[in-house]
């Protein structure tokens, strides 16, 4: 989105390709690190990026990509209704649920499995719940989930938290929040629904823990399968190997947001962060239109 | 006629892009498939009775029997999946 606002910003023809428009952001919990929001629903921030990327007048086509290949002067991205045709490909695909892949997790979900703590939550009014992770979304879906539920567990596989200590200190404020960290699940049981999950050391002598919900928010794997048919290259992680200009291998493609990783930076995962890329994305599109060559990336080629 | 609900709420961010995407399809199979949609949160005793604890879910009934669930929101072509199926 904000690559679009860029690209409009320096009359860049273009169209956005996309399912979901808003993507990851719209399972997004409550934000307040983005600058101008003191505190803003994922959904709402959202919402406002589309609002001004069709300020522009900027197409979105709901439409499913289903191959990006290499043609003459450009690009073909062909959806499951047509073919289009570009000089440049910013990927943004972002990144989809890590699963556990634990017995018992595809078949509870959606009956009491869910990676949308946001979303589900309040279906577990007085309910008993775990919250599985220790990075923002888990913790921050915790607090959320503490509003609702009965009882939360939140349980890591580490003994601390990669969330931010704001949202640490609030989750140990609650009272309704028990912690169990240093422990994995292992399973997740029940009948019609989600009954109990198994963890992989005992917690107050019991190794089963009887649960209502499980809400598993353990990060994310980048949605980078369509670029191996363009030949981008990945890191060991499959994350889009991009320069600080967000340029990758491939002269013309450029990646920018969760799916991309600035080689020798750090991993990090945020709304402001995938803004920033895809400003940055836009910027080098119009140098590289301009000049009809890309930089240089910065590792090595 | 196959009855096709969409149990949503307000406050899920997925269940605000399926929404148009049911829209779509309503016009579009219009006296092929009935389409409505479920708010769960004034509605929460029926979302209970169809054991919705995952939203956007969408349910396909015949005859006033369940036959297909789809939980999450899967696309256009997911939903039109869905219905060709029945």
């Amino acid at each position: 989105m904000s690559a679009s606002i860029y690209a409009s910003r320096y009359k860049i023809s273009h169209l956005i390709f996309g399912e979901t428009p808003g993507g990851q952001g719209m399972l997004a919990g409550t934000v307040e690190n983005y600058p101008g929001y003191v505190s803003i629903s994922g959904p709402e921030l959202m919402k406002n990026f589309v609002n001004q990327v069709k300020h522009y007048g900027v197409e979105i086509k709901q439409e499913k990509v289903g191959g990006l290949a290499k043609i003459e002067n450009g690009f073909e991205v062909k959806t499951d209704k047509e073919k289009y045709q570009a000089k440049t490909l910013i990927l943004a695909m972002g990144a989809s649920f890590r699963h556990l892949n634990i017995p018992g997790e595809d078949k509870f979900l959606g009956r009491g499995v869910s990676y949308c703590t946001t979303c589900d939550i309040p279906l577990f009014r007085d309910k008993v719940v775990a919250i599985i992770g220790g990075g923002d979304s888990a913790v921050t879906g915790a607090i959320h989930a503490s509003a609702f539920a009965k009882k939360v567990y939140i349980i890591h596989r580490r003994n601390e938290y990669r969330a931010e200590p704001v949202w640490v200190e609030k989750l140990k404020q609650s009272k309704n929040i028990e912690e169990i960290l240093s422990t994995q699940i292992t399973q997740i049981s029940g009948g019609e629904k989600v009954e109990s999950i198994s963890l992989d050391k005992p917690y107050q002598g019991s190794q089963i823990l009887k649960v209502d919900g499980v809400f598993i928010e353990v990060g994310q794997v980048p949605s980078s399968v369509l670029v191996g048919q363009l030949g981008v290259e990945l890191d060991e992680r499959s994350y889009i190997k991009v320069n600080p200009g967000m340029v990758t291998n491939i002269a013309g493609v450029f990646a920018a947001g969760d799916l991309a990783a600035i080689q020798g930076g750090i991993l990090f995962r945020q709304f402001i962060t995938a803004a920033s890329d895809g400003a940055r994305a836009a910027a080098s599109v119009y140098q590289y239109l301009h000049k009809g060559q890309a930089p240089t990336p910065s590792w090595g080629k | 006629m196959p009855v096709l609900v969409d149990f949503w709420a307000p406050w899920c961010g997925p269940c605000q892009t399926a929404g148009p995407v049911i829209e779509e399809l309503a016009k579009e199979y219009e006296g092929k498939i009935k389409v409505g949609k479920l708010n769960v949160d004034e509605n929460p005793k029926i979302s209970e009775k169809y054991g919705i604890l995952s939203i956007p879910t969408v349910i396909i009934f015949k005859n006033g029997e369940e036959v297909k669930r789809q939980v999450g929101f899967v696309g256009k072509e997911g939903y039109i999946n869905l219905i060709s199926n029945i």
